[in-house]
């Protein structure tokens, strides 16, 4: 299927070297023009050219970037979770506390793209923070459906929402870049998918009015502020009118969880990118068990949950995204 | 027709219509009673049921997922039910009563009551 052409330009990424890195950052912009990456089962896979090749996680690993600004990206912890998908989310989320306190360039904050809890119960909310403390290091979060249940979203609100608006929306920077979490898991329609609402947007358009357009931006968000697979409700009704304020940036990178396995896609300046989850893996879109908690066997568990490391050097054009699982 | 025929005719009416009135709210006690919906998989087992007014339905998650149960018109509304927690309301309007599940709000059904 792939001509012996593209097989020479895999052979040259897995030995670390980049063909057409014209932007001198990793990233091959020639062959990611348009990238789609499916990480359900600790590969990724991405298609180059029509071509579907995958990579083994480390080869990946090995062309990070050292950087200006480094963090984290963790998601869907669902503290509280105890079916057999997985028994122990506190021994998994360890793990990935062990893999973010072992990293070669240590992040300078952490994002949780939300469902931090399964249940939304005070005592799910207080574990994950309580851990979190053992990296040092601050920690953003925003709210997944499975956060805001029984209280209108008062307990993440209570600890979590701090200088933000309405369900828990904010922006801050961090050495130039902006960063921007926004919540879609309030006031869902019946027959939807995740929802902004006109008052989030409002307030997104009116933050991002004064800021330079070569201003690097980070959206964060649980639900993916793009069409992943609509039948499962794996996207957001109105992210496109927040897409369209985001247009004039020349670098947003859009940061998701929810599908609980890493999804990546480059839309001109966007680069769209889901991230494990570090409680249990879910299928793949389409698949006919359906979206909810996926058995593996329990040796496997941790190649199928897993962490993202971003980097940012400043002067290039876009994040580098890397990443890995709890193997 | 004779006086008698009369009463006799009016007697029968009465009856009649006495034996109907009992009948029907014969009917409608025996009739309201409680009905069950599952949750299993991201889908209530029934996209519609139909009870007669003054009846319960209890939703039962069967799911390894939470779920809950919320009605359009902001009616009824359960909290997070995890894997075999109930939730149950009593319907003492007719009407049709659509409702889905907050979580995943794909998942849609609805209850006609009569």
């Amino acid at each position: 299927m792939s001509s012996s052409n593209s097989n020479h330009k895999l052979r040259q990424e897995l030995r670390g070297e980049i063909p057409h890195d014209h932007n001198h950052d990793g990233v091959d912009r020639r062959s990611f023009l348009k990238c789609m990456a499916w990480a359900g089962t600790g590969a990724l896979c991405v298609i180059q050219g029509g071509v579907l090749k995958s990579y083994a996680l480390p080869h990946v690993a090995k062309h990070r970037i050292k950087g200006d600004l480094s963090f984290v990206q963790i998601s869907d912890s669902h503290m509280g979770f105890n079916k057999p998908a997985n028994p122990d989310v506190v021994g998994t989320f360890q793990t990935a506390l062990d893999r973010i306190k072992a990293l070669e360039v240590q992040p300078e904050f952490i994002l949780h793209t939300g469902d931090i809890t399964h249940l939304s119960k005070p005592e799910q909310f207080d574990t994950v923070s309580q851990m979190l403390k053992q990296t040092n290091k601050d920690a953003f979060y925003v709210p997944g459906e499975h956060d805001v249940l029984d209280d209108n979203g008062r307990g993440y609100l209570d600890r979590f929402g701090k200088n933000s608006r309405g369900a828990g929306w904010y922006s801050f920077d961090q050495k130039g870049v902006h960063f921007i979490g926004l919540v879609n898991v309030v006031d869902l329609k019946a027959g939807g998918l995740g929802m902004l609402g006109h008052k989030q947007l409002e307030w997104l358009e009116d933050d991002l009015k004064h800021l330079a357009h070569s201003t690097p931006i980070v959206v964060f968000a649980h639900i993916p502020l793009w069409a992943v697979y609509p039948e499962w409700g794996w996207g957001t009704e109105d992210s496109a009118h927040a897409l369209s304020y985001l247009k004039k940036f020349g670098a947003v990178t859009v940061l998701n969880g929810h599908i609980h396995q890493t999804m990546q896609k480059v839309e001109g300046n966007v680069t769209f990118h889901t991230a494990c989850s570090t409680a249990f893996p879910q299928p793949q879109p389409g698949a006919p068990q359906g979206p909810g908690p996926m058995k593996v066997p329990a040796e496997q568990l941790r190649t199928v949950l897993g962490i993202t490391d971003v980097n940012y050097a400043r002067g290039k054009h876009a994040l580098a995204l890397t990443d890995s699982t709890l193997a | 027709m004779t006086r008698s025929l009369q009463l006799l005719l009016i007697g029968f009416a009465a009856l009649a219509v006495l034996s109907l009135c009992s009948l029907k709210s014969a009917r409608a006690q025996v009739a309201a009673s409680s009905a069950e919906v599952r949750i299993d998989n991201f889908t209530f087992n029934a996209p519609s049921i139909t009870i007669p007014v003054g009846s319960e339905v209890t939703w039962v998650n069967r799911d390894d997922i939470p779920h809950t149960v919320v009605s359009e018109d902001q009616l009824f509304k359960s909290k997070g039910l995890d894997t075999d927690d109930k939730f149950t309301y009593k319907f003492t309007q007719a009407g049709v009563y659509k409702y889905f599940c907050s979580l995943h709000p794909k998942m849609t059904a609805q209850v006609v009551v009569r």
